[in-house]
């Protein structure tokens, strides 16, 4: 029995072990890594060495609060402009030249998430000049110069939350816009959240852009029903004078959105002809709120950034405009609001949706002007769906977000949950090819792919997760693009590479269209910086109004004045250090032991300013951080601090 | 006719750069330059003035080069004597007209080279960089290897122009000559 038993049991044992082993056997592999690549992909991104790269990519780093200039088709990193974060590595928002930049009325702020880059536009056509950049947490637009790759101006946007539609441009960039994510009280007030329908308003701000200055202002806002406003587009061509912002939550909730705003088949897209509203505000319509905003300006010839405090903003409600805005319904929960070439064609992502709407421009003007309307919210008109529709994409992939066009018919969607960029025919709705992105991709960009005249060569796709693409660095990894070829029918998979912070859009435009305005060095003879020196022999130290102001001339490979003595603990001290250089790629640093300052770098022509409050007595090194020649190293100094009343006369030596 | 037309060549030298100094490095992909004008330097003097410190150089002043300020005369007297030899067609005047280009040539080569020598090997005793035995003397004309530099000299456009005009000289004196060979 025993015996029996046992063998029962064995063949028992027997059986088992080989179902596991043939389902081991059976257990499908997954590629999670996409395909190899076998064909001629690294020479398509291998840049020789020395050689530049076609394409600038400025992608924004999100949390960060910096946007990153990539080389494409490298993923080289070219350089990390410091726009609402401070950077001790250069001492921006740090010297006394850039603190300003970062004020606003909540006071100085080190941080913003920065989301959207926004090429200026000339024809609707990128044009080289600035690239916008929205800070989304602390609503504010930035300007950076593309001469210089330094930001230059930061203005704050009043009565808005979440700047998240933001800082999209018309065909001129005479306007770039600001709508808020976030609806919130108007004038900012102490009400209960659950008055959220009453007491709770959208804002859509039209900030004017001077063509030869570029300096920004709130041109007017309009006031809106407090949906979420998400992203935009302006319209071009035929469409010239539309924008179009996508809005989710038009189910007003103001608690668990996830579910709460999730709950129409239905949100909107806000058609707005802002052509017709800058005229009706130029006619004097609207009203002038009390308001108090930062306009932060840095000036190029002073080079010094200074803060301008506004006072009002010119608003003006929804319901005034009558025949200049209008809902279009949109499958739910639109993200993107993208604009095709040609500008017929209006393309809204429905993170829920199952498909992807294609409006027609010409058949939205029909509706309006057949008045084929489904009601009105708060005084805009609620247009027919389908009377605005071309037509839509069907099965275009899960979490459909953002799009993007080539330029030859075709358009390019990210699909958020499917994890996958799906290229369809604009005109047929077609899809024609689809190819995975790792993981879970968020925008995607085409070097002008948002204006009339991309450049359909790359696309890159900027992904929300990175898991295995790369060596693991502990929990916190960087993010991940991928670079992918669109010139022929099928798309390539070409590179992955890492990028800084979390990038959520980015903009590409030809190299040559930046690089023929670059500037090299700032010249010496056009510096206005009221501290600065023009030769060596003006260094000095001076005690005024109860400062110490030291004048540094730095030039290969020393400081002139380098030896400082006289300062007293607690007191207030500025160095004012000009690079004397006039070549090319010599900059120069300065730090000093124990401040509780960053550093500065100093291009050649250019002076900085920081300062230092010393708390004891003793000998203090200063050097140059920046290696700038053979003799680097000795490019030091030293500083004297006495106590408090000690009669150490005020000097500075050394040098030449 | 051929003598006009030489006279007002040299007239070209008070538009061009007479001479040019390059410079080569590895840090300096850009390449480094100065052009020597009738009147003045030009090019990037403040950056090889700034280079030239570390070797203790003195700095290049065009300011206190006294043969800049006087050789535009020279060579206003110059086309002035040529076109007067073209005017009147004397012999006499011709050969002098000739000689006088050459001296001219000649004595600015020296004088080029007496300021290089000076450059080159009147260095500051307290110079950052001492390499024992270097003297920092461009060539007249050529390239030579100097630390991690390699300089180039070279003839400008105004000098072509003068190399011309004195050539036109010399043709129009052997054409006369073998004429009046062949009279007699």
């Amino acid at each position: 029995m025993t015996n029996m038993k046992s063998i029962f049991t064995g063949l028992v044992l027997m059986v088992l072990a080989a179902l596991i082993i043939s389902f081991e056997g059976c257990s499908p592999k997954k590629d999670t890594k996409g395909p190899s690549l076998s064909g001629d992909e690294a020479s398509k991104v291998y840049v020789e060495p020395g050689k530049y790269d076609e394409f600038y990519y400025f992608i924004s780093g999100g949390f960060s609060g910096q946007v990153a200039a990539y080389g494409i088709p490298s993923g080289r990193l070219l350089r990390v402009i410091p726009v609402y974060a401070v950077n001790p590595e250069n001492g921006y928002g740090y010297t006394e030249e850039t603190k300003p930049m970062l004020m606003t009325s909540y006071g100085s702020i080190p941080w913003d998430d920065s989301h959207h880059a926004e090429l200026s536009q000339t024809d609707g056509v990128p044009d080289g000049k600035w690239l916008f950049i929205n800070g989304n947490n602390t609503p504010r637009v930035a300007r950076i110069d593309l001469a210089t790759f330094r930001t230059v101006e930061i203005l704050e946007v009043p009565n808005s939350a979440g700047n998240h539609s933001s800082p999209f441009t018309t065909p001129n960039s005479d306007y770039i816009v600001a709508g808020t994510r976030f609806s919130l009280p108007i004038q900012n007030k102490d009400v209960p959240i659950s008055s959220y329908k009453e007491n709770f308003k959208g804002a859509l701000s039209f900030i004017k852009v001077d063509k030869t200055t570029g300096n920004m202002g709130v041109d007017f806002q309009i006031i809106t029903p407090p949906f979420d406003y998400d992203l935009s587009h302006s319209g071009k061509g035929p469409s010239d004078g539309w924008f179009f912002f996508s809005c989710y939550n038009s189910e007003q909730a103001f608690t668990l959105l996830e579910v709460n705003a999730s709950q129409k088949d239905k949100d909107f897209v806000l058609a707005i002809n802002y052509r017709k509203v800058a005229d009706f505000i130029a006619q004097g319509k609207g009203t002038m709120m009390k308001s108090r905003f930062a306009h932060n300006v840095f000036d190029e010839k002073t080079q010094t950034a200074t803060t301008n405090w506004i006072e009002e903003v010119k608003t003006i409600n929804a319901a005034d405009l009558k025949g200049m805005m209008y809902y279009i319904p949109c499958p739910k929960s639109p993200h993107g609001a993208d604009v095709d070439p040609t500008g017929e064609y209006i393309v809204a992502g429905g993170k829920l949706a199952a498909v992807i709407p294609v409006y027609s421009f010409t058949k939205m003007i029909k509706a309006i002007e057949g008045n084929q309307t489904d009601g009105e919210i708060d005084g805009i008109p609620v247009l027919k769906y389908e009377a605005c529709l071309s037509g839509e994409v069907q099965n275009p992939g899960l979490g459909p977000l953002h799009t993007e066009f080539d330029g030859k018919g075709f358009a390019y969607t990210s699909a958020f949950v499917s994890s996958e960029v799906v290229k369809w025919n604009v005109e047929t709705k077609e899809v024609v090819d689809r190819i995975p992105a790792y993981y879970s991709i968020g925008h995607l960009t085409i070097p002008g792919g948002d204006s009339k005249k991309p450049w359909g060569k790359y696309l890159l796709a900027m992904n929300k997760i990175t898991k295995d693409r790369y060596l693991p660095t502990g929990p916190e990894l960087t993010q991940s693009a991928q670079l992918i070829d669109i010139s022929g029918d099928k798309m390539k998979l070409l590179s992955d590479f890492p990028t800084i912070g979390e990038p959520h859009y980015a903009q590409a435009i030809p190299a040559e269209l930046i690089t023929k305005n670059q500037v090299r060095i700032y010249k010496l003879a056009e510096n206005m910086n009221p501290f600065a020196i023009k030769s060596p022999k003006e260094g000095r130290i001076e005690r005024k109004d109860g400062a110490v102001h030291v004048y540094l001339g730095a030039i290969r490979s020393h400081f002139t004045p380098d030896n400082l003595e006289g300062i007293t603990v607690g007191e207030t001290v500025y160095f004012h250090m000009t690079n004397l250089e006039q070549d090319w790629d010599i900059p120069h640093g300065f730090a000093v032991m124990g401040n509780q300052n960053s550093e500065m770098l100093i291009m050649p022509g250019e002076t900085c300013t920081l300062k230092w409050v010393p708390d004891r007595a003793g000998i203090f090194p200063m050097y140059c951080t920046d290696f700038c020649s053979a003799l680097h190293q000795e490019m030091q100094g030293y500083i004297r601090v006495s106590e408090k009343g000690a009669n150490v006369p005020l000097t500075a030596t050394g040098g030449n | 006719m051929i003598l006009f037309f030489a006279a007002l060549l040299l007239a070209g030298m008070y538009f061009t750069p007479i001479w040019e100094i390059l410079l080569d490095a590895p840090q300096y992909p850009e390449r480094l330059g100065m052009k020597i004008h009738i009147d003045g330097i030009s090019g990037d003097l403040n950056t090889i003035n700034g280079l030239n410190h570390y070797i203790g150089m003195k700095v290049i002043e065009p300011d206190s080069i006294f043969e800049l300020k006087i050789m535009p005369y020279i060579l206003g007297f110059l086309i002035l004597f040529g076109l007067v030899t073209a005017v009147t067609g004397k012999r006499m005047l011709l050969y002098l007209w000739f000689a006088l280009l050459v001296i001219a040539g000649i004595a600015g080569g020296i004088d080029f080279y007496l300021w290089e020598y000076d450059y080159g090997h009147n260095i500051d005793p307290n110079a950052i960089i001492k390499v024992p035995g270097m003297n920092y003397q461009p060539p007249l004309i050529g390239s030579k290897q100097l630390l991690n530099f390699t300089a180039h000299s070279l003839p400008d456009i105004g000098a072509y122009f003068a190399f011309i005009a004195g050539a036109l000289a010399l043709y129009v004196i052997i054409r006369e000559w073998k004429s009046s060979t062949k009279k007699v």
